[in-house]
């Protein structure tokens, strides 16, 4: 880390982890949009009953 | 945070708090590493023998969407599990290269992950696939992450034949998602997992007992010694056997898994018979390895054949609609 007056300024390492990091973020909430999506056309109306 | 905490050096706490106040240095990989894997992947394979074995109707996809949770929600519970362990954790040599340990995630942020995961897969567990397999899954991870972890690991030798429970329970999880309710055939998965736990661990604390006694984790070689752990490690092992076999026995799996299930067990006692005789202690750390490696291999061979004798015969079917 380098710090100056305006800041903290990441390093380029930290930088190309944080991308990976956010990379993960984003695939993880993609999976969870098309898992909703795909489960809803699998129950239908029936996704609001559901066994306890 | 506990006994490890106040063995910190004063420089070793600074270094945490300055990492805490730098950029994140996590990968991926490290996240990944706090889910603890290598568990998770049993509890993954165990929960899918549930699933599979269950009766009734399930969508593959649905099925797909319990294992994720479960999945995710076992690695919520590791995750948790290596944020309130990291002081121990950095005196084992086991786990001293852990991210939190080692400095490459701040605690703050594996509990922030560790809660954001195991919400999530709970509800999502919850509104597409069973409420009772949501309940189950909460459940497993409460029990892990602060039954054992918080309180049963640091007080009583007993902790992991108690907190076996939550390792045990990915089956019910599995078996819930499929049929809204639980068996006794998801029990008797339940209880081999549960007799199984002890004799795998104590094999593993049999050559891990100074790591143990550093970190002032009270595993039973470091409190009643060596000796009482043969003895247990055997004893369980007798249990553990028969009650292997109960799924042929009371009907619920064929001959094939009955046999396998027989010459498992009585190689599970064979090798802990060895654990308990061993003269040395070159002779005690080698039989204490062989027999937790085998353990591994007891768990994965009684529930593979669950899944081929009694799950893909019937679930071919079932999945294929």
């Amino acid at each position: 880390m380098q710090q100056r007056e305006n800041g903290i300024v990441l390093t380029e390492e930290q930088k190309r982890r944080r991308r990976a990091r956010s990379l993960a973020i984003a695939l993880a909430l993609a999976i969870l949009v098309v898992l909703f999506y795909v489960v809803t056309l699998i129950k239908g109306p029936g996704l609001l009953n559901r066994p306890l | 945070m506990s006994i490890a905490s106040e063995g910190l050096s004063s420089s070793a706490q600074t270094d945490k708090t300055d990492a805490r106040l730098e950029p994140s240095m996590a990968s991926v990989g490290d996240y990944i590493a706090l889910m603890k894997p290598r568990v998770m992947s049993l509890v993954v394979f165990t929960a899918l023998v549930g699933l599979v074995v269950a009766p009734g109707q399930l969508h593959p996809v649905i099925g797909f969407t319990a294992l994720l949770c479960i999945a995710v929600g076992a690695g919520a519970a590791g995750a948790l599990n290596m944020w309130y362990d990291a002081d121990v954790d950095a005196m084992m040599t086991r786990t001293a290269r852990r991210p939190i340990p080692a400095g490459r995630i701040a605690p703050g942020e594996a509990l922030g992950f560790g809660v954001t995961l195991a919400a999530f897969s709970i509800v999502i567990l919850g509104l597409l696939v069973s409420w009772l397999a949501a309940a189950l899954l909460a459940f497993t991870i409460f029990f892990y992450a602060v039954v054992y972890t918080m309180w049963l690991k640091r007080t009583t030798p007993q902790n992991i034949v108690i907190g076996g429970a939550a390792g045990a329970l990915p089956p019910v999880i599995g078996w819930a998602a499929a049929t809204g309710a639980v068996g006794i055939e998801a029990i008797l998965m339940f209880l081999i997992i549960f007799f199984w736990t002890p004799p795998h661990f104590w094999a593993l604390s049999l050559y891990r007992t100074s790591d143990y006694a550093r970190a002032g984790i009270p595993m039973l070689p470091v409190v009643a010694g060596e000796k009482e752990t043969r003895r247990q490690i055997l004893l369980y092992s007798v249990v553990l056997a028969p009650v292997g076999t109960a799924p042929w026995l009371l009907g619920y799996a064929g001959s094939l898994y009955g046999v396998s299930a027989i010459v498992a067990g009585l190689l599970m006692i064979g090798f802990a018979v060895r654990v308990r005789l061993a003269r040395d202690n070159a002779a005690l750390e080698q039989a204490a390895r062989h027999l937790f490696a085998y353990s591994i291999l007891y768990l994965f061979l009684l529930f593979a054949t669950l899944l081929v004798t009694h799950g893909l015969g019937s679930s071919f079917g079932r999945f294929g609609g």
